[in-house]
């Protein structure tokens, strides 16, 4: 009968460490966390054992899907404001503060410069799930070629980073390279995914 | 007179703290700990730690049209080319005229062995580095990573020549 009356307490838990620890590790996540960069495609970037880190400031990503279109990506919203003002000039494009705004806040982008208006005015859910076409880089209309040189214009410290597919076709991969090296642009960056050197056996 | 109230009213405040004081403050704290818990979901999936790695290439910048540059030809015997294929082949052959061409894959027995042979058995070798228009980055990102691992440190990436074609092309049965 004692037993059962014991029972009837209802036990209680000390939350508080508890509490303490999570919050511990909200605060070291929120410190330490980088988002995510939205990316318009998926890149499965070839494995190498390279223990290279990329940097993490003043980069410039040209990002080749496997499917074959070419994407840039420039980080830093200010350097992007400067860069669309750039390209606005040379191209005539007539963009408005809202679509100069809108542009800076987008990581990586693979539309012809023709198109940048109506893909800047589409609401963003729209945006996510257009099929962007990719930058044209054939040699009578280099794109990307104007990309580049304008960016780095704008930041002269950059870093060039090559993203591509592992089943990137390499003659796109050459054009991208040839892009480039015509660009002054001789050392780059190739991102890859970590590999674990195996012991020679 | 007045300090007497002032007094007295102290010890009312006392009495009526201590009265707070003795009930158990309980405050629930689990919506706090439920917040908690749904930042911290919230943070770690989202979160990337591992920055990128990425691989070094350095390319020959184009010379000025003005500039008179003397291009020194290497020896043919230090010549060691390698011809990235489809489907994951590689062929290779040393020096130019006549070669013997082989073949050989991206495994850690394939190129890798051939390559630390020939950088022992030949001094100063060059490997140049020939990917066809059938080959893919990862073929690409491949045998750059074998010329870190190797430790040659003379290599380019050209395009493969008409004659380098063709001699493939009548090798097919390899």
């Amino acid at each position: 009968m004692k037993i059962k009356q014991k029972d009837k307490k209802q036990p209680k838990l000390d939350m508080n460490p508890m509490t303490d620890l999570a919050f511990l590790l909200v605060t070291f996540f929120m410190l330490t966390t980088t988002f995510k960069a939205e990316e318009p495609v998926t890149i499965n970037n070839p494995a190498a054992t390279s223990e290279i880190k990329l940097p993490e400031q003043n980069i410039m990503t040209i990002t080749i899907s496997d499917d074959g279109r070419v994407f840039f990506g420039l980080d830093g919203q200010y350097s992007k404001e400067r860069l669309i003002d750039f390209m606005g000039q040379r191209y005539n494009l007539l963009l408005n503060e809202d679509e100069k705004k809108r542009f800076s806040l987008i990581s990586t982008f693979g539309v012809p410069v023709g198109e940048l208006k109506t893909f800047l005015a589409m609401p963003s859910s729209t945006r996510k799930e257009y099929l962007q076409p990719g930058i044209p880089i054939d040699s009578a209309k280099n794109e990307l070629a104007e990309w580049i040189v304008y960016s780095r214009m704008v930041n002269p410290n950059l870093r060039v980073a090559i993203n591509g597919d592992t089943q990137t076709k390499y003659p796109l991969v050459k054009k991208v390279i040839n892009t480039l090296v015509n660009n002054k642009v001789t050392r780059f960056n190739l991102i890859t995914d970590k590999e674990k050197l195996l012991a020679d056996g | 007179m007045g300090k007497q109230q002032y007094a007295i009213s102290e010890t009312k405040a006392e009495k009526a703290r201590q009265k707070i004081a003795k009930k158990e403050v309980d405050i629930d704290m689990n919506p706090m700990v439920d917040l908690a818990f749904l930042l911290l979901t919230f943070f770690m999936l989202t979160t990337t730690f591992q920055r990128p790695q990425a691989m070094e290439l350095v390319m020959p910048a184009k010379p000025d049209k003005e500039a008179v540059i003397q291009e020194q030809p290497i020896k043919e015997s230090r010549a060691l080319s390698i011809y990235l294929g489809n489907e994951n082949k590689i062929f290779w052959f040393v020096g130019l005229t006549n070669p013997v061409l082989e073949t050989s894959d991206y495994s850690r027995n394939g190129i890798r062995k051939i390559l630390l042979q020939k950088n022992k058995e030949i001094q100063d070798v060059v490997v140049l580095i020939k990917p066809s228009e059938l080959s893919n980055y990862q073929n690409l990102v491949d045998i750059l990573d074998e010329m870190a691992i190797t430790g040659i440190q003379r290599y380019a990436i050209i395009d493969p020549t008409v004659e380098d074609e063709s001699l493939i092309a009548n090798n097919s049965s390899l």
